[in-house]
């Protein structure tokens, strides 16, 4: 029997769309935080600016419980590892939020251990530039974030970064380097 | 506070070849290579310097009027008079090397391993010469003036992660 007129308490949607609408609301982050932008991060947790406004308050920090990463930070070339592990140990589906010069691209830190944005060796999904970023731009980058889950749906939470982009990424070269050794100082 | 005359003047006609100096209240004491252990024993025992505050490294390259690529220098303290003391040793390459002073102060293990580190300076008789900073697979010593500021490439060896495989 086809149903002709809907009750008016019923709205019809896709299966996807209301998974997607209950995981941006719920967001749990796991902080990574290397650096000074942590100390932002944990602002932004606090009273004052309220995460929990947006439903990602909920800090925890085992991988096992979190769906969204947030790196607030530098990350040098021994921590590297430890953040993909930790990337790998959080379920599907999950985000990644890199905040901060730092995090986005080594900002001022352009030395031979730092390593040079997180996004060569990571999928991330939002990136939120500043030194250190406000907590007021932080809340703007979980919401565009939340939006990113809304429209782009999350079965399977594989559709955001694919292959190609993320080769190109890892392709850029680094700049090239500086060589010192013939170096004379002025007397 | 600058160490009493006397002490100098002892640690001169015990040994040869070390010069002394003095800048604005500190004194230095430049010791040769072989020497070093044999003096800061002295100085242990003798003169009652009981405290190794830091071990640490210049590299000389391209200083003005550097003749050695290299000074290793070894800042001490006597607890009793507050004396400071800084013993400098002068190596070059290749192969720079000194004893270690692990056997006198156990608190040298770790400030020798970071100057091992960063700077590759040998530490004979050293119990556990391995990296303390930086990754075992790091091949350069870092802080060498003559290392790139960017390093040479050591920032790409790692996998990449991407959506499919995280
Ligand atoms: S971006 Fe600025 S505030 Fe953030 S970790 Fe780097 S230096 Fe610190």
């Amino acid at each position: 029997m086809a149903i002709e007129e809907l009750p008016e308490n019923v709205v019809v949607s896709k299966l996807d769309e209301l998974a997607s609408w209950c995981r941006k609301n719920s967001l749990w982050p796991m902080p990574f935080a290397t650096a000074c932008c942590g100390i932002e991060l944990m602002a932004t947790g606090a009273s004052r600016h309220d995460l929990a406004r947006f439903g990602a308050e909920v800090f925890r920090f085992s991988p096992r419980q979190c769906d969204l990463m947030i790196v607030a930070g530098r990350v040098v070339m021994k921590m590297l590892p430890v953040l993909q592990r930790i990337w790998q140990q959080m379920h599907e589906p999950k985000w990644c939020i890199s905040m901060g010069a730092c995090a986005s691209t080594g900002g001022v830190f352009d030395t031979y251990s730092v390593v040079q944005g997180i996004d060569r060796f990571i999928p991330v999904d939002m990136y939120i530039p500043g030194c250190p970023p406000r907590p007021e731009q932080l809340i703007q980058g979980i919401i565009d974030l939340q939006d990113k889950i809304q429209l782009e749906g999350t079965v399977g939470g594989r559709e955001f970064d694919l292959r190609a982009r993320q080769q190109r990424k890892r392709s850029l070269v680094e700049l090239p380097i500086v060589k010192t050794s013939g170096l004379i100082l002025p007397r | 506070m600058a160490v009493r005359p006397e002490v100098i003047a002892a640690l001169e006609s015990q040994f040869a070849g070390i010069a002394p100096s003095e800048f604005r209240g500190q004194t230095r004491v430049t010791v040769p290579a072989a020497q070093l252990l044999d003096v800061l024993t002295t100085l242990k025992q003798t003169h009652d310097f009981d405290l190794l505050v830091d071990v640490t490294c210049v590299d000389y390259l391209n200083y003005r009027d550097a003749t050695n690529r290299f000074g290793v220098a070894y800042l001490l303290a006597n607890t009793t008079t507050a004396e400071r003391l800084t013993i400098r040793v002068m190596l070059d390459e290749p192969n720079p090397a000194v004893s270690s002073v692990v056997s006198l102060w156990e608190g040298a293990n770790w400030l020798e391993r970071e100057v091992w580190d960063m700077f590759g300076i040998h530490f004979e008789g050293h119990p556990d010469l391995r990296r303390i900073l930086l990754p075992d697979e790091f091949t350069a010593h870092p802080l060498r003036k003559d290392y790139p500021l960017q390093g040479r490439g050591e920032r790409h060896n790692f996998p990449v992660l991407t959506r499919g495989e995280g």
